[in-house]
């Protein structure tokens, strides 16, 4: 689960992280009064969209006067900010955060992940803040140093101590940064953050450190442990049909092209995709019912595709095994009941009851194409996409 | 010949009490497995399938000789359980979960290394391991498996389903088939399933099947360049994956550019190995290297 920004600014000063004085606006009036309360000649406004590279569409700028400031704030809330990430559809700008200017002397990089090679967080830092880590990463990767954590205990602080040296920092620097790094590991490990990245951390020209900007996320398998953040998740920054499906316990992820995929099991999903695309088709979803799915959530999965208006055929793909064919068949019959099969169905059934369930099938009555084999349900549902109406 | 487990294998259960737990206590009785004991806290003294439940798994052990086990404990417990196991003694522990914290497989992982270095560990979220007509710890459908020379190591349930249909089709059994799971951080990678492969006199071929994220199929590639010397067919599943968005699995995301399925394609196949291009070859991609 991803959040805003402003909460992760939040997170990192419960931590005892120093991040600039601001306030959360969702109207150029309420922007003002934030303003007012911070004081000063010049505030920063921040769009508040789950998106990186904001800076590049105009999502970040900064007001010398108030009214600048809300003729700011009024353009850019509601505006649809298109950044590198968000692809050109852009997002709403629903927020936006209002925050004091920082004298910068030196912008620095300090993020934390879980490196699956080492099983263990890694701290990294670099001297080089302010750009893509990913594009340091390729061009100059010697700029990059990094620590790994105890997962128990965390950072210790002479970890730290050697990354503030390797940043470049020196005198009373070194105490001070070298804190703030065991604080961010600290706040990775015990909030079961999946990503804590705080670029630009900023030195200002008065000697501290602070976190400029800051983006957090949180693993989704600890939520349940952490039931105060939930209310920080931001239904507007999904894709609705997402939503829906998480609902259901269903593994939905909506794609752009026009074949409907109901598979079971999360990596027989990746590869039905990739046999769509072979085959000359787009998907039009992953979508993974899971490995002993009811005939309910079939059913509901079924609803969910076909409620993507980009769908002109739907692709079922099921290697029985715990969950049997003859379920599934049931599932997708129970579906086409409830909701118009606007669209042609090809079913591929392979495993447990693969005959009854085909039998179940094909004496419904229903337009469902059965397939012989993965190639050829490919095939068959790149077809008849192809011809279907517009 | 075979890896990991035979017919000398004794199982225990644990969460055996539960919907799943039994279900495939059941499942894996029919198969053949000798399950010995079951563990679920304040359930000692009952009795799942004729099994006898045990509070814990020191006590089954003492009184069972299980050697191995199989773990259908829901995510906040799951990594005690493994714990449990690994501190009395079991060599083999298989978890099955689904959803396990990725800090706490961290921690797990960081115990295990430090104070049960003789346990390994297999999975979380993965499907198990199987040696056809010997011996079935997990979830799989043990009918699609016969006894032969492949060698199977996958991240995946389903796909590893179709790829074993595939081969049985195709008249090539298995000798073992080992679902590594599809977390960030997991007890047994690629590398150590391969190197039990290599070794092993029974297997001759392996399929290895991988998906986006992370470099556990770069490492594999690595490790089959320099130390297998039996053929490898391999597939991705990945290719037209969104990069930033997790694909059902916990670990299978593209993230920052890493992770993609073109890199391990590129890496495997400069290893040597040979890659099926769709997910309906994988058994014929097999079947050509033997």
């Amino acid at each position: 689960m991803r959040v805003h920004e402003y909460q992760a600014k939040e997170l990192l000063e419960r931590y005892g992280i120093d991040v600039p004085r601001g306030g959360i606006a969702a109207t150029a009036a309420e922007a003002v009064s934030v303003a007012k309360g911070l004081g000063g000649a010049a505030w920063v406004v921040k769009a508040q969209i789950h998106a990186g590279g904001r800076g590049k569409g105009g999502g970040v700028r900064i007001a010398r006067a108030l009214s600048e400031l809300e003729e700011i704030s009024s353009r850019m809330l509601g505006m649809n900010l298109v950044t590198p990430q968000t692809g050109p559809e852009g997002r709403r700008v629903r927020k936006i955060l209002v925050t004091e200017v920082c004298e910068i002397a030196r912008e620095l990089y300090a993020s934390v992940v879980l490196d699956r090679g080492q099983q263990r967080p890694v701290l990294m830092v670099s001297a080089e803040g302010g750009v893509e880590i990913e594009d340091l990463a390729a061009s100059a990767p010697e700029k990059i140093f990094k620590e790994a954590a105890n997962p128990f205990t965390g950072l210790e602080p002479f970890q730290a101590r050697r990354l503030a040296r390797r940043l470049g920092l020196g005198g009373p620097l070194i105490a001070s940064c070298s804190s703030l790094l065991v604080k961010l590991v600290r706040a990775f490990i015990e909030t079961d953050a999946s990503l804590v990245e705080v670029n630009p951390l900023a030195l200002t020209k008065d000697g501290r450190l602070m976190a400029l900007d800051a983006k957090l996320a949180f693993d989704d398998n600890a939520l349940y442990r952490h039931g105060d953040f939930l209310p920080w998740r931001d239904l507007d920054e999904e894709d609705p049909l997402e939503v829906r499906a998480s609902k259901f316990d269903l593994s939905y992820v909506k794609l752009s092209g026009d074949i409907g995929c109901m598979v079971n099991g999360a990596g027989l999903a990746m590869a039905t995709l990739d046999i769509i695309q072979h085959c000359g088709g787009e998907p039009a979803n992953f979508l993974d019912v899971g490995g002993g799915a009811s005939a309910e959530k079939v059913t509901e999965a079924f609803k969910i595709i076909i409620e993507d208006p980009g769908v002109r055929a739907i692709l079922v793909n099921i290697f029985g095994g715990i969950m049997r064919c003859d379920v599934i068949a049931e599932g997708i019959l129970a579906a086409a009941r409830e909701v118009d099969l606007r669209v042609p169905v090809v079913v591929r059934l392979e495993g447990t009851n693969v005959e009854e369930g085909r039998a179940i099938l094909s004496g419904c009555g229903l337009s469902l194409r059965a397939a012989a084999g993965l190639a050829d349900a490919a095939r068959k549902a790149v077809d008849l996409a192809r011809s279907s109406p517009e | 010949m075979s890896i990991l487990v035979d017919k000398s294998t004794r199982l225990l259960v644990q969460g055996i009490t539960g919907k799943t737990g039994m279900f495939h206590t059941r499942q894996t009785l029919d198969y053949g497995t000798r399950v010995v004991a079951g563990v679920t806290p304040g359930r000692g003294g009952a009795k799942v399938e004729g099994i006898p439940v045990f509070d814990t798994v020191e006590e089954a052990v003492e009184k069972t000789a299980a050697n191995a086990s199989v773990v259908f404990v829901p995510p906040p417990s799951a990594t005690d359980a493994v714990l449990e196991a690994a501190d009395s003694g079991i060599a083999l522990v298989v978890c099955i979960t689904e959803g396990i914290p990725a800090m706490d497989a961290s921690r797990l992982m960081a115990a295990l290394r430090e104070r049960y270095p003789q346990t390994r560990l297999v999975g979380p979220n993965c499907p198990g391991v199987i040696t056809p007509q010997e011996c079935k710890i997990g979830i799989m459908p043990g009918y699609i498996h016969r006894p032969g020379p492949v060698g199977v190591v996958s991240r995946s349930g389903t796909l590893t389903y179709e790829a074993v249909h595939q081969l049985s089709g195709l008249g090539l059994g298995q000798s073992t088939c080992v679902g590594i799971g599809g977390d960030p951080i997991v007890g047994t990678s690629f590398i150590d399933v391969l190197e039990l492969f290599e070794k092993d006199p029974g297997t001759r071929g392996v399929v290895l099947i991988g998906e986006i994220g992370g470099a556990e199929e770069e490492e594999a590639a690595e490790f089959i360049r320099a130390n297998v010397s039996k053929p490898v067919a391999a597939f991705i599943a990945g290719r037209g994956a969104p990069p930033g968005r997790r694909m059902g699995h916990a670990g299978a995301i593209i993230a920052g550019g890493k992770g993609t399925a073109a890199e391990k394609v590129e890496a495997l196949r400069a290893a040597g190995a040979r890659l099926a291009e769709t997910p309906d070859r994988i058994g014929q991609a097999m079947a050509e290297l033997l």
